[in-house]
């Protein structure tokens, strides 16, 4: 059973109680966006072996969105973050790439990660 | 090869049973082939065995990772039919169902096709519109369905507790030509006729990259070394996504593990095949004697192979109420495999942005019964650089928004 800690409610929430939300930090193309743009925001997935940044919301509990770094091959979770952000918290990127060296994401890689947190 | 028939076994019980021969080589890879096939699944082998049987490419080799038949050819639950709403989804499972018909006989080796049929109930008055349009679609494609009343429900599976009151069953969607196969022997048959053609199935070797130059495919790289070949193709399920981004583009898909269950075997109770949809349960009876379970997936991607527990105890405790001989039952096994699903729930048959290379994935919970149709369809493909029964399974539907919508007429559906 897959458990991940609601970073709002700080209650360690197993999946049933949860409900998965899907890839994180997608950017949301709007209008006179491009088909291309439109297939890669609403079809085009990252789909990685190894650790995916993902949305859940704490359906049974207070409600929230939240963000959660989780490998797909072993189910080991790296840590939640709020859901207020474009990119992980640094620390916890550091976390992840100490376990997983080169870990890229998507096309943002590591100095927009930075960027987007200071 | 030496074929099997009556006599054969006649003539090897006379012998002890020496003379069987082993049904593939087992060869080292070559330097280059024409065409490689990633993935010893049923949609690999198939598509192999009709480039050689359709179009005389048997230059190819068929690679993969584990052993052949191991992925989710090997772990579903067998149920075959075409019942599907969109043209372009009957065209290819009709087309796929009716090549079952004969597989046995093309392939000399029993896959045990029994067109048992298949009853996908209606719980919801919702599936009960549903369905009913599922009919009037396919009787304009010609495919033999019928929309049939609780009554005769019952009378096709007694087992079966009509009344609900959570699940009341409200009538059906009947194809009495739908059924189940011989998982592992359509895998086992197809290699071995691959094989007889002069194919080579490599196993327990990974693809760990593909190689380009100027846009186009000049090879892969594997666990035995670097194999060049003129074309690729990708086959590989759920896998899909990571042999893409070895060839440098992304799919719209994500990989998520599906499950299966099976129980003691029991005394034969049901004779045919019952999916219910509401509940994510399916439902038929082994040759052994085993009831097969098919539950649901889970909410999240992954490539565990396994499967989240709840999802058994849902299953089980839904089709209690609609089966409720289950109860008693013990399980015995339960597995799962990682399913590839698009955003239509409808697979991707399609060259990709690299020249050469073709990939066929996104089958998700429902391609065990697309195996012939789908090797058919692929090898056109393959072979011609363009196909019929793939033109509109192209991998740019979804930024053209011309989905092929499944999703709306069997939600997760095997
Ligand atoms: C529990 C369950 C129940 C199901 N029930 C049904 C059903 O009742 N009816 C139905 O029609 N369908 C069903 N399905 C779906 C069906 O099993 C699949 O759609 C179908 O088997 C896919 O076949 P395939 O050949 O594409 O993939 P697979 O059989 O998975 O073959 C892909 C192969 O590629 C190999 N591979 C992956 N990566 C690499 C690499 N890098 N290098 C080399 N090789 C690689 C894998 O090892 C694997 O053997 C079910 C699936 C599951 C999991
Ligand atoms: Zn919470």
């Amino acid at each position: 059973m897959l458990t991940l800690s609601c970073p709002y409610c700080g209650v360690q929430c197993d999946e049933t109680e949860l409900a998965a939300g899907g890839e994180a930090h997608l950017k949301r193309y709007g209008p006179e966006s491009s088909p291309e743009e439109f297939e890669s925001y609403l079809f085009v997935r990252e789909n990685p072996k190894g650790v995916h940044l993902e949305r859940w919301r704490h359906a049974h509990g207070c409600g929230k969105w939240f963000h959660a770094a989780r490998c797909t091959m072993t189910l080991e979770v790296f840590g939640t973050y709020p859901a207020q952000t474009l990119a992980p918290p640094q620390e916890l990127v550091e976390k992840i790439l100490a376990k997983r060296p080169g870990w890229t994401w998507r096309e943002f890689g590591q100095s927009d990660m930075e960027g987007a947190q200071a | 090869m030496r074929r099997f028939s009556a006599f054969a076994i006649a003539r090897e019980a006379a012998r002890y049973h020496t003379g069987w021969e082993r049904h593939w080589r087992s060869p080292e890879p070559k330097k280059k082939y024409d065409v490689i096939i990633v993935g010893a699944g049923g949609h690999g082998l198939a598509t192999a065995w009709h480039l050689g049987k359709h179009y005389g490419i048997t230059n190819v080799a068929i690679i993969e990772k584990g052993w052949l038949g191991g992925g989710n050819t090997g772990r579903n639950t067998t149920i075959i039919r075409s019942n599907y709403l969109q043209d372009p989804s009957a065209a290819i499972y009709e087309k796929s169902r009716s090549l079952y018909e004969t597989m046995s006989q093309d392939l000399n080796y029993n896959v045990m096709f029994s067109p048992r049929g298949v009853i996908m109930l209606a719980q919801t008055h919702h599936e009960v519109r549903g369905y009913k349009r599922t009919a009037h679609a396919n009787a304009l494609q010609g495919v033999t369905t019928e929309w049939i009343e609780p009554a005769r429900v019952k009378e096709l599976c007694p087992i079966m507790n009509i009344d609900g009151p959570r699940y009341p069953v409200l009538g059906g969607l009947w194809q009495a030509r739908g059924g189940t196969a011989r998982h592992d022997a359509v895998a086992w048959g197809y290699a071995r006729a691959c094989s007889d053609m002069g194919m080579d199935i490599i196993q327990k070797c990974e693809v760990t990259n593909v190689r380009t130059e100027a846009g186009r495919v000049v090879g892969v790289d594997t666990t035995k070394g670097a194999i060049d070949c003129d074309k690729l193709g990708m086959v590989v399920a759920g896998h899909a996504s990571h042999l893409a981004e070895m060839a440098g583009f992304r799919l719209p898909m994500e990989s998520v593990a599906l499950q299966a269950l099976v129980s003691e075997p029991i005394k034969p109770c049901m004779d045919i095949v019952v999916m219910a949809n509401t509940v994510h349960g399916y439902l038929s009876q082994s040759d052994k004697g085993e009831m097969v379970i098919g539950g649901g997936t889970d909410g999240f991607n992954n490539y565990t192979q396994r499967g989240s527990f709840h999802h058994v105890e849902e299953t089980v405790r839904a089709l209690n109420e609609t089966f409720p001989i289950l109860s008693r039952l013990k399980m015995l096994r339960q597995w799962g495999g990682i399913v590839d699903v698009t955003g239509d729930r409808s697979p991707i048959l399609s060259k990709t942005p690299v020249e050469g290379v073709f990939v066929n994935c996104g089958w998700g919970t429902g391609g065990f019964k697309a195996i012939p149709g789908s090797g058919f369809a692929m090898a056109e493909l393959m072979a011609k650089g363009a196909s019929p029964l793939t033109d509109e399974f192209s991998m740019y539907r979804f930024r053209e928004g011309k989905f092929i919508d499944e999703s709306v007429a069997a939600g997760v559906a095997h």
